[in-house]
């Protein structure tokens, strides 16, 4: 274990590194839930993403920017916010396609998150909100990159002066 | 998929359309630059063909209406609700007009941008901005929500931030684009101001059913001072207009052209709110007057602060300044006379100078940022004192540099001078000093651009400059800009009465606009 | 009166943030007084949309008390202030790349010396 994350002399102590190693996949999965409640819950695709960026974050504070940059580069960063943005405007576009016009949510009444609650208070049914859904995971997608990207690019311009 | 189901989702197609090549640019990049470059300009093709298919359709026929999201895209107002709560976009004669300009200036600016900045590194990037920049532009025109106008116009800023720090290893580069971001960031901040004091007194986001109830009281007012205040100066009227030669100078040509219609994208919320949104419940007289002076400070100070100037770019923003102020002098005059009697004799006629006018700079303000553009590129400065005898060897470029100055100073045959005629006649009957002002503002614009011409292309060749002329796509993206001059200019009583006519009948018949979204004014 | 402090602390808000983007030097300055207006029109959207007891206008685990939709805060501001944060996010990050650029280029980042434009 210190071997494999000592490897390199940038970033914070080896306890951070393999504290933070840990605790990551469980930021992310928080991210993911709030992303995919985001039709239930406060939150949604932004506001889960942003929780997703923090982890990645995370990961560029404690090995350091160039590190990171070897694992998950800023283009792949990059690569995976075209993906959600391109996610989000499709399901859009399939608007036009499945039903009258753009953005419609033609989602209802289908088997995929196309049941319809019931008015007034309820549990929280996931299976609801037609493309919403969709949708903010196409946001929380481009979050995620999209901020991470930010913060990694900054990170790697700022080490270009030492 | 036929014409008709074309032209019916044409306004979410437009905007669509640009939004999802943006994202895909990247994606192509990694691949193919060469299948990004052809990407790109196919989609900036396509627009421009659904833009026009649509625009003559708005000409022709109505306003068309189109309902995001709902079952039916003319069904603005859901069943159980009593206003528009969706977002509604309108594109209506002026919206139409609009686009026309945000889309041609686009495909030359795309074009020319192939050769431009071959060179340079992240190039993905800058096509996916160009495209968001087009997506800015033409939502703000087609959308009939406020909101979703700032949203657009937040869009609009940014692209055009991160763009014109584009070459950023000049360090200017990004003084000027840090500068741009300061003050439209603070601009659309107000604008969202204005937009909660609306929404807190009317619930409504829908410019024309706010239209409908709106009341002009207090909050009203400060609503509107908010709004005309930040769009004017997004737009560059003076005394707002210190960001404009900066950012201008310093941004790639080809954005630099992009620029210009995005600052007439703003001018047109600043129209679209003044006539669309406020309409006849607003002072007319004393907001028209505002406008006039506005529109007065800027061709006059432009135009004097044009004349020192030995940046080439430089001197060319300040003359985007001043004209400007031609297509605030014509639109002012409009509402000051709107709903008085002479509206239909003058009123209208100067409206449809000022808005003949925008899409004329576009064009050939569009064109000169251009050859400037293909004169740095070939000699590598912007100071007008290093440069000559560059007619020796750059004959298309400085052939399309004589026709944009000929076109900006109003001179017959060209298309400046036919909107510059309808203003001066229509100003002429609320004060002969507007016309005078305006009339010597041209005088001292050609004096300026003599001086330009004798400079840079006149006297013996240089002999440190890259002989020849600039590379093909650079070529073709000007004589894109400099047909449309010629055809404006041979052809104007054709264009006024078919293009510009319905997009200034669209601003001033604010019941047509109030009607076909929210029902009965 | 108690309803209408936060409408204070708006005005007050942006007063703060217009001196810091007009009066300050220092560009990260600036920056910050961006954002301390753009907080204060969230703020404002925020409370326009505020009643008096009101629960967050969502459906899941709703207490079984509420007047459906009287007892809810109204949405819509909700989302606009959401729109809004989201944009400011970028328009922030935009900002600081435009900052760190310019510092290494001119080595400050006082607006009184980053002026090669003006020459």
């Amino acid at each position: 274990m210190s071997e494999k994350t000592n490897g390199n002399s940038e970033g914070l102590s080896p306890i951070v590194k393999v504290i933070s190693g840990m605790i990551f996949p469980f930021i992310m999965i928080f991210s993911f839930y709030v992303i995919m409640h985001g039709h239930l819950t406060p939150g949604g695709g932004f506001q889960g993403g942003a929780i997703g960026a923090s982890a990645i974050v995370m990961l560029i504070v404690a090995f350091g920017a160039r590190h990171t940059e070897k694992r998950a580069g800023e283009e792949k960063l990059s690569l995976f916010e075209s993906i959600g943005g391109t996610l989000f405007i499709l399901v859009a576009i399939l608007g036009f396609i499945m039903a009258a016009t753009f953005m419609s949510n033609f989602l209802v009444g289908s088997a995929i998150f196309g049941e319809i609650p019931p008015f007034g208070s309820n549990p929280g049914i996931l299976n609801t909100g037609g493309i919403l859904p969709i949708l903010n995971f196409a946001v929380g997608m481009k979050v995620i990159g999209g901020l991470s990207a930010v913060v990694l690019a900054m990170a790697l311009v700022s080490k270009e002066d030492d | 998929m036929n014409v008709d189901w074309l032209l019916t989702h044409s306004p979410a197609l437009l905007i669509a359309i640009p939004l999802l090549a943006a994202f895909l640019t990247p994606v192509i990049d990694r691949i193919n630059k060469k299948a990004r470059d052809a990407f790109v300009i196919i989609v900036l093709i396509i627009a421009e063909i659904i833009m026009i298919a649509l625009a003559w359709d708005v000409f022709t026929g109505s306003a068309h209406i189109y309902t995001m999201g709902a079952s039916n895209p003319t069904a603005t107002i859901p069943s159980q609700a009593a206003v528009p709560i969706r977002i509604v976009l309108e594109v209506d004669g002026m919206g139409a007009f609009m686009g026309l300009i945000s889309t041609t200036v686009s495909l030359a600016a795309g074009f020319y941008s192939l050769a431009f900045v071959k060179k340079e590194t992240g190039q993905g990037r800058y096509y996916t901005l160009l495209l968001l920049m087009l997506v800015g532009m033409l939502g703000m025109e087609f959308t009939g929500d406020i909101f979703n106008l700032f949203v657009f116009l937040e869009v609009l800023s940014m692209a055009s931030a991160a763009l014109i720090a584009y070459r950023f290893y000049y360090g200017d580069a990004v003084e000027g684009a840090f500068k741009y971001c300061v003050v439209s960031s603070l601009g659309a901040l107000m604008v969202l101001f204005a937009i909660g004091l609306l929404y807190g007194q009317y619930d409504l986001l829908n410019m024309a059913a706010l239209a409908k109830v709106i009341e002009y009281t207090t909050l009203d007012k400060i609503a509107l001072v908010l709004l005309i205040a930040a769009f004017a100066m997004k737009c560059g009227a003076v005394p707002m207009h210190m960001w404009t030669p900066d950012s201008y100078t310093v941004a790639p040509a080809p954005i630099t052209a992009m620029l210009v219609a995005a600052s007439q994208a703003s001018l047109y919320a600043l129209f679209r709110i003044c006539f669309s949104l406020y309409g006849l419940t607003l002072d007319v007289t004393t907001v028209g007057i505002i406008i006039i002076a506005l529109g007065l400070l800027s061709m006059f100070v432009g135009v004097t602060m044009a004349l020192p100037q030995k940046d080439i770019k430089r001197l060319m923003s300040y003359h985007a300044v001043s004209q400007t102020g031609y297509m605030l002098l014509g639109v002012g005059v409009g509402l000051y006379l709107l709903g008085k009697s002479d509206f239909d004799t003058y009123g209208m006629a100067a409206m449809e100078g000022g808005i003949f006018h925008i899409i004329n700079h576009a064009l050939y303000k569009g064109l000169l940022f251009l050859t400037a553009g293909a004169i740095f590129y070939k000699v590598k400065t912007r100071n007008l004192n290093e440069m000559g005898g560059l007619a020796h060897s750059m004959k298309f470029t400085t052939i399309f540099f004589m026709i944009g100055a000929l076109a900006i100073a109003g001179i017959p045959p060209f298309n400046g001078f036919a909107s510059k005629l309808l203003i001066y006649e229509s100003a002429y009957h609320v004060s002969p000093i507007l016309s005078i002002i305006a009339m010597l503002v041209s005088i001292i614009t050609l004096a300026s651009f003599v001086k330009v011409f004798h400079s840079a292309f006149m006297g013996p060749p240089m002999e440190n400059a890259e002989a020849g002329e600039v590379p093909k796509s650079m070529i073709i993206g000007m004589a894109i800009l400099t047909v449309g001059i010629i055809l404006f200019g041979l052809f104007p009583g054709w264009v006024v009465s078919n293009i510009v006519h319905p997009a200034a009948q669209a601003l001033a018949a604010q019941a047509g606009y109030i009607g076909s979204v929210a029902g009965g004014a | 009166m108690i309803y209408n402090i936060p409408f204070f602390a708006v005005i007050i808000l942006i007063a703060v943030g217009m001196y810091a983007v007009i009066f300050r030097r220092n560009l990260i300055k600036i920056a910050i007084g961006i954002t301390i207006v753009e907080s204060a029109v969230n703020l404002f959207l925020i409370t326009l949309g505020y009643r008096e007891g009101g629960v967050a206008p969502i459906y899941t685990n709703l207490p079984a008390n509420v007047v459906i939709p009287g007892g809810m805060v109204l949405p819509v501001p909700q989302a606009l202030t959401l729109t809004s944060i989201v944009i400011g996010v970028a328009v922030l990050a935009l900002m600081l790349s435009f900052v760190i650029r310019i510092y290494q280029y001119y080595g400050t980042l006082d607006s009184k010396k980053v002026r090669r434009l003006k020459e």
